[in-house]
């Protein structure tokens, strides 16, 4: 294993105090642990939203804590759910009386965790809901199974619930307008190379020179098929001819976000991009507006995802309102 | 009949077992899932062992709990609030009592995998710890009922555990992160069953000792 870190248990600790350092004026951090909370909460006047998950998806979600954003979030071991205290710790800094959103990515773990921590907050009557993200369209959905993943598509539910958020919306209109991008957008991810969390040592699964992962999740767990290496536009075909059958995105707009595992050049994202948008325009999806980065990574996978959301005049409005965060600023 | 001296020796017999499997835990899990699941839990059950000390004039209720909450703070992942609630709805059950007889422990163990079946919402059959732990506690039951004294009934459920652990190697998984696999997840063993499987034997191999 070969990174940039001081001690394997000290990486989180050491990742989250150097991201509020970063933005102080933006982010403070709770003493009870890893929580981030925005340095600038305002009083009662707005509901709270709190996100959070294992770490190693930098810079979600600390990194989107801010104005028109979350006001908090939650970060566990690399990978891992952070536990139903912290969470809870965090959902009590930031409540007001409007109420308090959790966003949670569809994985068990942090399904369970959150779970835990509403059910402590409402026991101690704070107002709180939340809502569950599963945009990754690689994974078959049922009611009988896990479902589908939450991945890259998460940072758009925090950017227009926040907004709504921000507007003074009741808990239940910010909740509504969360489900509705929920239902909207759509991800798919594929990696050329696996990742390694510092405290396993090794790499979650191995490829040879020739290899992909195609249908990947955002925890260097392999995908759902193994294939040999194609070209950029072929690869990206693969990921939104897959999106493009999960919902039928032909004549709407849509904001599209290329969003780089960690590891991957933002010179091959946009030969990515390039080809996207070429080929959304072919299929007749109007294209209202771009985000190229990192922006939910799995630490050092080399690989991408694309995120697919079907946008109205609400969500449209919401997408463009302000937001200030160390990550995403609009 | 199990007192609480012997609970406490189960529960250090088991953080030491799960801190010697970490490794092999962490390759299976590495197989199917994302490879923390020996990690997650040898950090989990280290902090039970620190608070093992505190708990010598507890009653068995209010040991299981401790563990419970200890698990759930400290595990993270989805294992954390499954044992977590494993422990606690166990101590549920036992809440005030310094020995349990047979049955009562039978008890405790149905209220152990019943809250796991709650948190997780999952049944036998998915590819996960249920797939030990039901099993284990049928045939725990069964002898427990059928006359068996404690130690040959979790001899049987032991066994039982274990082939419930071969048993996830033939399934597709419908639960947790190895779900996402869909069919390559066959022919893997189940990190969750398996640390089921190392705490029961961690039971046994401490009343076996007497």
């Amino acid at each position: 294993m070969k990174k940039l870190i001081n001690a394997v248990e000290k990486v989180e600790d050491e990742m989250i105090l150097g991201l509020v350092k970063s933005a102080p004026k933006k982010l403070r951090k709770l003493d009870c642990g890893k929580v981030v909370v925005r340095a600038d909460k305002k009083g009662n006047d707005k509901v709270a939203l709190v996100s959070g998950g294992g770490s190693g998806h930098e810079p979600a979600h600390g990194g989107f804590v801010g104005k028109g954003m979350l006001d908090c979030a939650v970060a566990g071991a690399v990978f891992t759910s952070p536990t139903p205290d912290k969470i809870f710790e965090g959902i009590k800094a930031v409540a007001t009386s409007q109420g308090v959103l959790c966003i949670v990515k569809n994985y068990t773990g942090d399904v369970m965790n959150f779970e835990m921590a509403v059910d402590m907050a409402a026991d101690e009557d704070i107002k709180v809901d939340s809502v569950i993200v599963n945009d990754d369209v690689a994974v078959k959905d049922s009611l009988y199974t896990t479902g589908r993943r939450g991945v890259a598509g998460t940072i758009l539910v925090h950017k227009i619930s926040g907004a709504k958020a921000e507007e003074g919306a009741s808990l239940d209109e910010v909740k509504r307008v969360a489900e509705k991008v929920i239902a909207n957008v759509r991800s798919m991810g594929m990696a050329i190379s696996p990742c390694t969390v510092p405290a396993a040592g090794k790499p979650g699964f191995t490829l040879a020179d020739d290899e992909v992962e195609i249908g990947i999740g955002i925890h260097g767990e392999p995908g759902t098929t193994r294939a040999k290496i194609i070209s950029a536009d072929e690869t990206a075909k693969i990921l939104l001819d897959k999106i493009l059958a999960d919902i039928d995105f032909k004549g709407s707009e849509v904001v599209v976000l290329i969003n780089g595992m960690g590891a991957t050049p933002l010179m091959e994202l946009y030969i990515i991009n390039n080809f996207v948008q070429d080929y959304l325009v072919a299929n007749g999806v109007k294209i209202y507006d771009t985000m190229v980065g990192n922006f939910m990574t799995s630490i050092e996978m080399a690989g991408f995802s694309i995120t697919l959301l079907r946008l109205d005049d609400e969500l449209k409005k919401l997408y463009d309102a302000p937001a200030d965060t160390p990550a995403l600023v609009k | 009949m199990i007192d609480s001296k012997k609970i406490i020796a189960i529960i250090d017999a088991a953080a030491k077992k799960i801190e010697s499997e970490k490794d092999f835990l962490t390759q299976l899990d590495n197989e199917i899932g994302d490879g923390d699941h020996g990690i997650n839990l040898a950090r989990g059950f280290k902090s039970v062992e620190e608070k093992l000390a505190t708990f010598a004039d507890k009653d068995i209720g209010a040991i299981l709990k401790s563990v419970g909450t200890a698990l759930v703070s400290t595990v993270g992942g989805a294992s954390g609030p499954l044992y977590g609630t494993a422990f606690m709805k166990a101590g549920n059950v036992c809440k005030g009592k310094f020995t349990l007889t047979d049955e009562e422990f039978a008890e405790a163990f149905n209220a152990a995998v019943e809250g796991v079946k709650m948190r997780g919402k999952s049944a036998e059959g998915e590819k996960t710890m249920l797939d030990a732990l039901c099993p284990a506690y049928r045939a725990f039951k069964g002898g427990v009922d059928g006359g068996k004294t404690l130690i040959p009934a979790l001899e049987d459920s032991v066994n039982a555990a274990m082939q419930g652990v071969e048993y996830t190697k033939t399934i597709i998984a419908t639960k947790g992160r190895a779900a996402y696999l869909q069919e390559r997840s066959l022919g893997h063993q189940d990190p969750g069953a398996t640390s089921s499987l190392y705490i029961l034997q961690a039971a046994l191999d401490v009343l076996k000792k007497g």
